[in-house]
């Protein structure tokens, strides 16, 4: 805990607490020592949002690390959301970034278990998996409100961390699903964001479940969103990614305008419906806007939907 | 049981590249029941070496053997005279047994036939599946009888990712065949057992210095050693 009574002082903590709805994004560090790509992604998404995350080696695809391009992002007026995933590192590798990302300024952080390696670009690589995500969120929590590590041993200095999970509502076994979410805010999960979300009605079932267990005065949820570019990309992720749940009256949708400006146009005007509908919803604290390659859509997202100016907070 | 498939024949015939006279070794226990490397597939591999060599036209001579259990030394002396004869030895048995004849017979140079590659059971008549990691610390009692170490393509141990669906993992086969949830399974037969409420139980970070992360394993049974 901080001295102001915040457990990391983040921005997105100091937004979240003061009951204002959250605007969180995401950027995908480039597969190069390109460091110009974050800096250009944070300089769109500059006063748009009040956090963004950074993905960590996304589809276990080799990126520049999240903690890297987090202090860019950073650097560039946007504060970072650093993901770490259970696939790449073991416990001391876990414990060791995180301590150095608090030494660079990281005040948030998202604990995920990682996709499989068999998507990515290193089939062969060894999966680390030593701990899964609930004890990931365990043992940063430990080591900021405890100051031990996960072996117990203590430390002089805790990071000061605002501790994020990733849900996905669509996941089966569904009537597990609000359980997982229990069981990673008892761990220590400070926030939330869901898997992106197309099947409003079917969220909205998961979230009645998530308010009958009391879990949504425990933990912040920002429901996710994905602007579409096109029917193509809604065809894809309704039939590739794994654990998404797309349905076709939004397929068709996108199909029925012509592809390039117009199924773009369409698509943020989906996106700023859905942001609406959402917003409605009891227990839903923010949205995250994953625009995958298309930052440069989610100003205008944010603006339409009448999220704008985002607050200043000290 | 421990399951095995045979190497692809061109690695084997560099693996015994050279030599005059080979003892392709089988043995009758576990690799003999996943009809990769017992008696009969030791026959086999045999005359596929020896009907390469005269296509090729090298003299090789070709034997083959099979030990009840290459594993446990006592079972090899009754294939030591064969061996002694050998230059090499390509083992058909699994990683255990070949290792057990690479030491009792020692500088003997024996070389595997086969890729050992789990610890499983026949799902049906040809088809195995994993079942075990001897992780050294076995968690099943709480997860229904299924185990969340090999069984999860992710090894988790507080209930599935968000890759679930419909029961199936995230990740498919090489051969992009569906593979069942792990976690899928232990809830619906947690279910089935009225323990569901043991989902809701955080197992704490693994321990996994009683795998073979924390080195080689010795077990020793004090009780059962000889006074
Ligand atoms: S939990 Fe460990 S010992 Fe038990 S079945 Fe799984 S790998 Fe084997
Ligand atoms: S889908 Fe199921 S088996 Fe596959 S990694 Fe996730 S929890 Fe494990």
């Amino acid at each position: 805990m901080t001295d102001n009574g915040y457990k990391a002082g983040s921005n997105l903590e100091k937004v979240l607490s003061a009951g204002t709805f959250a605007v969180t994004s995401e950027c995908g560090p480039p597969k190069s020592a390109d460091g110009g790509v974050i800096e250009r992604k944070a300089k769109i998404l500059k006063g748009f949002v009040d956090a963004v995350n950074i993905t960590d080696n996304q589809t276990a695809v080799v990126r520049v690390c999240s903690l890297a391009s987090g202090v860019t992002a950073q650097q560039n007026g946007v504060e970072a959301i650093m993901q770490m995933t259970c696939r790449d590192r073991n416990r001391l590798a876990m414990q060791a970034d995180i301590l150095g990302a608090a030494t660079l300024g990281i005040k948030n952080i998202l604990c995920l278990t990682g996709d499989h390696l068999s998507f990515g670009n290193h089939p062969e690589a060894k999966g680390v998996h030593d701990l899964d995500s609930l004890n990931l969120i365990r043992m940063y929590k430990d080591m900021r409100d405890e100051k031990t590590f996960q072996c117990g041993e203590e430390m002089d200095v805790a990071p000061p961390l605002y501790i994020g999970c990733a849900e996905n509502p669509f996941g089966d076994p569904f009537e597990f699903r609000a359980l997982r979410l229990k069981k990673k805010i008892e761990a220590g999960a400070d926030f939330m964001q869901t898997q992106c979300i197309f099947n409003i009605p079917k969220f909205k079932e998961w979230m009645k479940e998530v308010r009958a267990l009391g879990l949504h005065q425990e933990i912040k949820i920002l429901a996710g969103i994905t602007p579409l570019k096109g029917a193509g990309g809604a065809r894809y992720m309704k039939n590739f990614v794994p654990g998404m749940d797309v349905p076709q009256e939004i397929v068709d949708r996108m199909a029925g305008v012509e592809k390039g400006p117009p199924s773009h146009a369409e698509g943020k005007k989906l996106a700023v419906e859905m942001i609406k509908e959402l917003a409605e919803i009891e227990g839903v604290a923010g949205i995250h806007i994953m625009a995958v390659e298309w930052e440069e859509a989610v100003p205008e997202i944010v603006e339409t939907a009448g999220l704008l100016p985002r607050p200043a907070v000290a | 049981m421990i399951t095995a498939e045979r190497k692809p024949f061109d690695e084997i015939l560099t693996l015994v590249d050279g030599h005059k006279k080979v003892l392709v070794a089988g043995c009758d226990t576990c690799v003999a029941i996943c009809l990769t490397g017992g008696e009969k597939e030791a026959e086999i591999l045999a005359s596929e070496l020896r009907m390469k060599a005269q296509a090729d036209g090298r003299e090789v001579e070709v034997e083959h053997t099979a030990a009840i259990r290459q594993c446990e030394w006592e079972y090899l002396d009754m294939i030591a005279a064969k061996v002694e004869e050998a230059d090499v030895v390509l083992s058909m048995a699994c990683g255990i047994g070949i290792q057990s004849m690479a030491e009792k017979f020692e500088p003997k140079l024996v070389v595997p036939a086969v890729n050992t590659n789990m610890l499983g059971m026949p799902q049906e008549h040809a088809v195995w599946l994993e079942r075990c990691g001897a992780c050294g610390d076995c968690v099943i009692g709480e997860t229904a009888g299924i185990c969340p170490v090999v069984r999860c393509s992710k090894s988790l141990m507080n209930g599935p990712c968000g890759g679930s669906h419909d029961g199936k993992c995230e990740v498919t086969t090489p051969e992009k065949e569906e593979i069942d949830c792990a976690w899928a399974l232990i809830w619906e037969r947690l279910k089935a057992q009225g323990r569901e409420e043991l989902m809701e139980v955080t197992r704490p970070p693994k321990n996994w210095s009683k795998s073979s992360s924390g080195g080689p394993r010795k077990m020793v049974k004090e009780e059962a050693k000889p006074v």
